[in-house]
């Protein structure tokens, strides 16, 4: 784990490079974060998925999956790899700020 | 300020040259999600994915029977089912009926849906020769992301370099 500074703003980082403390999470560090993965510019299409990971976060505790993002954001699956490409659930947690997700769907 | 150690940043930013080749070749339900699980799960990794329908395994892709294909419990212990009752009329039904209830309470997809998905996320999707020949089915009789029927040599040539599961 190694605390760091993003766009002003202090984080926790596990090993890996994800952020710990989703609070410590805004647009700014969004965006930097973006640059480390090759996914900047985000565009209202990135931020229409991110806002939705967030928020469901918040409510169910743990990172959604992409059957769930498809189904609730209403993200059709090309987009998603589209957006982020490769791996997409991966990446669009850790720009979001949360912890990897562990779903195999 | 200067920070003690570097940004430690996710691997997969890296691109990945892993190639996955994924045989189908069962034609039941509890044998299609397998593969389709490991291929949407390799999708996911950015690994290029490629299944190949045979044999049993061109009910997955065939319009006909995609939708409807059965778990059976004749023959099959793991259902835990005294096997002399297994063979009566209506156990596939009901064991159909209640893994699909299952899979849909863990959030997968149906057949058809998944194929789907999985080949949105860039999964090519092959029917074999020998086994549409056998079954005289057509490609417009199969689902429409099949990208072709080939056989076992075309087969061998696409896999070349590639990780092998047979289910």
């Amino acid at each position: 784990m190694s605390a760091q500074t993003i766009a002003g703003q202090e984080v926790d980082l596990d090993e890996e490079g994800f952020m710990t403390d989703p609070s410590q999470w805004n647009r700014e560090v969004a965006e930097q974060l973006a640059e480390q993965i090759g996914v900047a510019p985000l565009t209202d299409e990135h931020w229409k998925l991110l806002e939705f990971l967030r928020s469901d976060y918040e409510e169910e505790g743990e990172t959604a999956t992409l059957r769930r993002v498809t189904k609730l954001a209403g993200v059709p699956t090309k987009d998603l790899y589209r957006l982020f490409p490769k791996k997409p659930a991966k990446k669009m947690a850790y720009v979001a700020g949360l912890p990897k997700p562990h779903g195999c769907i | 300020m200067t920070q003690a150690q570097a940004m430690p940043v996710p691997s997969f930013a890296e691109e990945s040259e892993r190639k996955l080749c994924i045989i189908c070749s069962k034609g039941t339900l509890d044998m299609a999600y397998p593969g389709l699980v490991l291929a949407n799960a390799a999708l996911m990794e950015g690994i290029e994915v490629h299944m190949f329908f045979t044999f049993w395994g061109l009910d997955m892709v065939n319009k006909k029977t995609m939708s409807h294909l059965k778990a059976t419990p004749v023959g099959n212990t793991a259902m835990h089912m005294p096997q002399a009752i297994s063979p009566l009329p209506g156990m596939t039904a009901m064991a159909t009926h209640m893994m699909k209830k299952e899979i849909d309470k863990l959030d997968f997809p149906p057949i058809d849906e998944f194929l789907q998905q999985v080949s949105d996320a860039g999964a090519h999707l092959w029917a074999c020769k020998m086994s549409a020949d056998m079954m005289k089915l057509d490609q417009d009789e199969m689902f429409d992301e099949i990208e072709d029927i080939i056989g076992a040599t075309d087969f061998m040539e696409m896999s070349d370099g590639a990780q092998i599961i047979f289910i």
